[in-house]
């Protein structure tokens, strides 16, 4: 069944094409002017943007175990929404994803689901807790994207290179959390005036700056890949700049929060600003947002992290970490258009990059022959986001009442238009 | 209308400090009557919340209210519901729901007065939210200084000691600098806040820096198991360098006023003879506290301009 897109700017890899693009079955088969043949539906797309479905690498789904702040269908249903066409899931469960069992038991759920693809990241080490490697290999066999430890650095600098070393054998790629736990010390915000007018426990930037060094000295010394998770300071950028001068063979990912939002959230105890790593200051913004323009920062990715609202309408210091990301993302993530990024580099820090660095074949990039893996974005549309109104269980949404620019207004995942204006659909 | 409450002093006016020291100087001549008990907050009902240990502070918000005549309820935190693990909001609603006009909050995690504010109909009193505020004790501090001074402008009060744990000393400097005076903190750097060079004070890096010329010194409460956390390696060097004695007040004004939070770690933060000697306000602040805190409740149940246009009467008032 042929599906016509037409009139929309289609974003390729290096240009923006006002045109067609026709898929068929889960294949892209034209992208080009004006389509001559015939299709069994079409959509007029004038005036929007046609990209590559977009990737996030960094979302917590929370199933198994979690299931009363998101579940894999819920939160899956919040990613088409939110114009992502795939999603990488941590594995910070209970239990945590640390055997292919687990790993398969997400893929079994998410093909139930039959929304975005879920991308399963398995444990480094077993429970998360640093002392023995989890059975890596075996996950990567049974479709874990990569290993992360998630929510926790790898406990010690051992551990770490042990993991590295072990993950060779099979490519296996490590997603690092950076931060030295010795020095955040307990710390739940960063560590600077709002924390100190507030009396709240900062967490000096010495901690993720020190931690990157660290984890990346350690890739490096092994000839190792290592992808670097939520990089918020501006210490951690000049880092991975470094390092990426020197060959490391890093990469890096950021988040709209430590791009378009400071450590001032947290003066009125608004928990939903409690995030982990913490909300920085507006020279770290400019540093990343400087990061991701030089290449030192390579994806865009969200940390969506739901919770239950009784786990953030209670003390800040005993409230959760994390704030719900994937419907935010694209309407905050065009405000990089008006900081010298075009559509092409949107669509490469949050579709082709991320496809490159967890090695997605045939996606990544608009291209005839691809899996037809689609986001169309409205450039145009302005609102007030309203987190009662997402597709998430969960609420807990720094941007809740923020005025965000554009939004996916259809997604279409494997040739299946899975969100279309504000629904979501079965796949056929 | 809105609701009244006291959170802490950041933002607070001059005028609202004025006018709330203005009650507390009347509300002293009734403590200090030998009939202190006035009818003011007859039929309100104020409801103590202390999650954290404290006697002074409970105590002097305990006499407050019942010399203004309130009902005073107690929640004795150790054997209610909060053990069960009530959630916080969940305690205020119940004690809103027996018709709570004042909810007076202690607690070791600091934004809790105003996430309970927030979803109380209850006024709520800060009487301490963990490093954030403790603005009843700010007032009081800032009422022993006025009953000295014709005004804070242009005074100079040191801060002393562990500034960064000090919920006491960001009320004080939010107030004191509201009110006109100037703050200059002096700790060790370990126990100083991140970023502190953005506060509206002078950071002194020795104690005789700080007290040079100073109009009030306060000495702050140190908990000593931060020696334990290594943030300073012993009292014996703590108190030489932070520690307020005889040889320090040589170089203040020479009508200082010496102050402190209380309780007195004595040969740590203030050594025995300062505290009690002659410069010493450290108990004047207690009664001040009651003072201050009687005119907080009389404010937020909007009774403070009844009283302060009352003549007193009946009991016979000692002069001070």
């Amino acid at each position: 069944m042929k599906t016509l897109l037409k009139n929309g700017n289609i974003v390729l890899k290096d240009k923006i094409i006002r045109g067609d693009l026709v898929f068929e079955n889960n294949r892209i088969i034209y992208i080009g002017e004006k389509y001559s043949g015939e299709a069994v539906q079409e959509y007029d797309l004038s005036g929007k943007m046609v990209l590559s479905g977009l990737i996030d690498m960094h979302t917590h789904l929370r199933e198994p175990g979690l299931e009363y702040k998101e579940d894999i269908a819920s939160g899956s249903r919040s990613a088409v929404a939110g114009g992502f066409t795939a999603i990488a899931c941590m594995p910070n469960t209970n239990p945590v994803l640390d055997n292919p069992a687990l790993i398969s038991y997400v893929k079994y759920r998410a093909e139930e689901c039959g929304l975005c693809k879920v991308l399963p990241i398995g444990a480094v080490t077993k429970g998360q807790k640093g002392q023995t490697l989890a059975e890596m290999r075996l996950m990567s066999d049974s479709g874990a994207i990569a290993f992360s430890d998630d929510g926790y650095p790898v406990s010690t600098a051992r551990m770490l290179r042990l993991a590295l070393e072990y993950v060779q054998d099979f490519d296996g790629l490590i997603i690092s959390h950076c931060e030295d736990a010795s020095l955040s010390d307990g710390g739940y915000v960063h560590e600077g005036e709002s924390a100190s007018i507030a009396g709240l426990k900062g967490i000096p930037r010495a901690a993720e700056d020190a931690g990157t060094a660290r984890d990346i000295i350690i890739a490096q010394s092994m000839n190792a890949r290592l992808h670097i998770a939520h990089v918020s300071t501006k210490g951690a950028v000049e880092i991975i700049r470094y390092f990426k001068s020197q060959g490391a063979k890093i990469t890096a990912e950021t988040c709209p929060q430590y791009l378009f939002a400071t450590d001032k959230e947290i003066l009125n105890f608004n928990t939903f600003a409690k995030i982990n790593p913490p909300l920085r200051e507006s020279f770290d913004n400019e540093a990343l947002i400087q990061g991701l323009k030089d290449g030192v920062i390579d994806a865009l990715a969200t940390d969506h992290a739901p919770h239950h609202i009784d786990e953030k309408k209670v003390e800040f210091a005993n409230a959760a970490f994390g704030s719900i990301g994937l419907e935010s993302a694209v309407g905050l993530n065009t405000r990089l258009l008006e900081k010298g990024f075009d559509w092409i580099d949107l669509a490469r820090l949050l579709s082709s990059n991320p496809a490159k660095i967890l090695k997605l074949k045939d996606t990544g990039e608009l291209k005839t022959g691809n899996i037809a893996d689609i986001t169309v974005i409205d450039p145009d549309i302005e609102y007030i986001f309203d987190a009662q109104k997402t597709f998430s269980k969960a609420q807990n949404s720094l941007f809740d009442g923020w005025k965000l620019k554009g939004k996916a207004i259809m997604t279409i995942v494997e040739g299946n238009i899975i969100y279309n204006n504000g629904k979501i659909l079965e796949r056929a | 209308m809105d609701k009244k409450d006291l959170i802490g002093l950041k933002g607070v006016s001059a005028e609202l400090i004025t006018k709330i020291l203005d009650g507390a100087f009347k509300m002293k001549k009734v403590l200090l009557s030998n009939q202190k008990k006035i009818s003011l907050l007859n039929g309100k009902s104020v409801f103590l919340m202390f999650y954290e240990p404290s006697t002074r502070t409970s105590s002097s918000f305990d006499q407050a209210a019942k010399v203004l005549g309130a009902n005073l309820i107690k929640l004795s935190v150790n054997s209610s519901s909060v053990k069960k693990g009530e959630n916080l909001i969940d305690t205020g609603k119940t004690l809103d729901s027996m018709k709570a006009d004042i909810l007076v909050i202690r607690h070791f995690c600091s934004g809790v007065a105003k996430l309970l504010a927030q979803n109380v109909q209850a006024s709520v009193i800060n009487a301490g939210d963990g490093l954030n505020e403790h603005p009843t004790q700010a007032l009081l501090d800032m009422m022993t200084m006025k009953e000295k001074w014709d005004s804070f402008v242009g005074k100079k009060v040191a801060l002393i000691g562990d500034i960064k744990h000090s919920r006491v000393a960001r009320s004080n400097i939010w107030g004191l600098t509201a009110m006109g005076a100037k703050v200059t903190v002096c700790g060790p750097a370990t126990l100083m806040p991140a970023n502190i060079e953005n506060f509206p004070v002078t950071v002194a890096k020795t104690k005789e820096q700080a007290v040079s010329d100073a109009d009030a010194i306060m000495g702050l409460r140190l908990q000593l198991e931060r020696q334990d956390n290594g943030m300073f390696p012993s009292i014996r060097e703590y108190h030489r360098y932070y520690g307020i004695d005889q040889e320090l007040l040589k170089i203040a004004k020479k009508d200082v006023l010496v102050m402190h939070p209380g309780p007195v770690n004595r040969g740590v933060e203030i050594e025995s003879q300062v505290k009690d000697g002659q410069f010493s306000y450290i108990n004047e602040q207690v009664t001040n506290g009651v003072a201050v805190r009687m005119a907080v409740m009389a404010y937020l149940t909007c009774k403070l301009d009844e009283f302060m246009k009352e003549q007193p009467k009946g009991a016979k008032v000692i002069p001070l």
